[in-house]
């Protein structure tokens, strides 16, 4: 009941459909990779996926952030049954996530760490990694959340209203022998690749940084 | 609801049953050439989209003053929401933003509702204009000031203040108006949006030389004036709603026609310089609410004003 007013006020605020570009909404079992602009992020993608989904499909986030207090614990707990893991703890870090992928939950985690204040997704972090190799039979699909960095930016104290859209890619899996920093590009390049959709002016320049950079350390 | 609002509320239901039988079987006879297939399938999703918007209304004028105000100050609330979603505001503009949502958009409408003219006609032009820059400089960003104070208040004075104008037609107290505000409100909309209509049918039917190619390639000067004619006699033939004789319901039709193509080319130009082709995709086969607003933010200001000047009490 909280939720469905939770949801009807974002969909007021931002909308936030989901786009299946890559791939179907499907019962595997996945984790959601996406790009992290707003304290919204979370609520967004979840309302994204049909309800059938939703109930399987636990959002990650920081626990220093979701139990400070008793509203934020309520609206991470209780209400989205989120997985929370303590931010710079290690490879500890990943214990919660590999408990919940055990029992069968798929997951929506960002891989940046933190907010960023960009169109395009930051470096990732080596968390999706460790996840990738040790779940090989959940499909990884790549998220790009337009928008939604605008409507809460980082710093700000309320969102305004921007439609914001959320574009699901095609699923990606760990090839054999692959190393971490050629996946974790690999990932980001996915996210990337959606943004590219919705800001072909602004990824085209940036892309061709990224495949730059990345050529250059392999 | 009057009398006079009952015949036009039927008339539209059954200009919209001929026009979705018409479409059907315009799509039945055509061809299996892609791009005709592809304009009469909007054409049929246009058609649907109307039957909504006159069916939602309908509700509101049954509902009253109070409920078409506040249906009008959703579609303000759209049309921001639109154009901010394609104008790149930054962070440092956050909060001017907010402002422009949480604070001018709710007090515009308020204002109508109470009825208070005076400060419904300087809310956003005077307050507006001296706050929103105020909240902006607190973030000392000063990289483009100018440009992106423009922005906010353009799009809050376009979606909010020109478009209030429309419902603001309920608060005119006119003598020989026949039925009332709502029938002024009812003149407005289906002369600014028949206009459209009768441009689109005439232009895709007769259209050749375009009027403005770089700025908007669909609109032609068949379609403008064949489609803007018929539109002023649309508007001469429902002089029975309004307190205008017949030629002055041909005059104030001309006005909104001029008025709402003007608005059409500027927003696609402003469209334009944001790289896009609609402004959004919240009404089926038109694109974004702006999309169908665009004409009617221009238009209701002027007839808003002319009424006012000429014929209110």
């Amino acid at each position: 009941m909280l939720v469905s007013v939770l949801i009807g006020a974002m969909r007021f605020l931002v909308g936030g459909r989901g786009r299946w570009v890559g791939c179907g909404p499907a019962a595997a079992q996945r984790i959601y990779f996406a790009n992290h602009g707003s304290h919204l992020d979370a609520l967004v993608l979840w309302a994204a996926l049909p309800p059938a989904l939703r109930a399987g499909t636990r959002p990650v986030a920081a626990g220093d952030y979701w139990e400070a207090g008793p509203l934020r614990r309520r609206l991470a707990g209780a209400m989205l049954d989120a997985v929370l893991i303590r931010r710079g703890a290690g490879s500890d870090a990943l214990a919660p996530l590999a408990a919940a992928l055990a029992a069968g939950d798929s997951l929506i985690v960002f891989p940046e760490g933190a907010r960023g204040a960009d169109l395009l997704p930051a470096r990732f972090r080596s968390g999706l990694w460790h996840l990738a190799r040790d779940f090989s039979g959940v499909e990884l699909v790549p998220v790009y959340l337009d928008n939604l960095h605008r409507a809460w930016p980082k710093g700000t104290l309320v969102p305004v209203p921007v439609s914001a859209a959320v574009l699901f890619g095609a699923p990606l899996r760990l090839a054999p022998g692959e190393g971490k920093a050629a996946f974790l590009g690999r990932a980001r390049a996915a996210v990337v690749a959606l943004a590219g959709m919705q800001h072909p002016e602004a990824v085209e320049g940036a892309s061709a940084v990224a495949v730059a950079a990345g050529g250059g350390r392999a | 609801m009057s009398a006079p609002l009952g015949w036009l509320f039927g008339g539209l239901f059954v200009v919209l049953t001929l026009a979705t039988l018409a479409g059907r079987r315009l799509v039945a006879r055509a061809g299996g050439g892609g791009e005709r297939q592809a304009t009469l399938a909007n054409l049929n999703e246009r058609i649907v989209s109307w039957w909504a918007m006159v069916a939602i209304l309908f509700a509101a004028f049954a509902l009253g003053a109070g409920a078409t105000t506040l249906l009008f100050g959703l579609v303000s609330f759209w049309c921001l929401r639109e154009f901010t979603s394609l104008t790149p505001t930054p962070v440092a503009d956050h909060y001017a933003v907010a402002a422009a949502f949480y604070l001018f958009l709710p007090l515009q409408y308020l204002l109508l509702w109470d009825r208070w003219y005076g400060l419904f006609a300087i809310a956003i032009p005077v307050w507006g204009f001296l706050l929103l820059p105020l909240i902006s400089v607190l973030s000392g960003e000063t990289r483009d000031f100018l440009p992106r104070i423009a922005k906010v208040q353009w799009g809050l004075m376009l979606a909010v203040y020109a478009a209030s104008h429309a419902p603001a037609l309920l608060m005119l107290e006119v003598p020989g108006a026949r039925a009332g505000g709502f029938g002024l409100l009812a003149f407005l909309l289906i002369v600014a949006q028949g206009s459209d209509v009768l441009q689109y049918v005439v232009g895709k039917t007769l259209g050749r030389r375009r009027v403005a190619p770089r700025v908007s390639p669909n609109k032609t000067w068949e379609g403008f004036l064949g489609g803007g004619a018929l539109a002023v006699l649309l508007g001469g033939g429902l002089w029975w709603l309004t307190p205008f004789s017949e030629p002055q319901a041909l005059g104030m039709a001309l006005a909104v026609v001029l008025a709402g193509f003007a608005g059409g080319l500027v927003l696609s130009a402003v469209k334009r310089s944001l790289g896009a082709k609609d402004w959004g995709s919240m009404v089926e086969g038109h694109g974004g609410m702006l999309d169908r607003m665009d004409s009617l933010a221009f238009a209701a200001p002027v007839f808003f004003h002319l009424t006012r000047f000429w014929f209110a009490a």
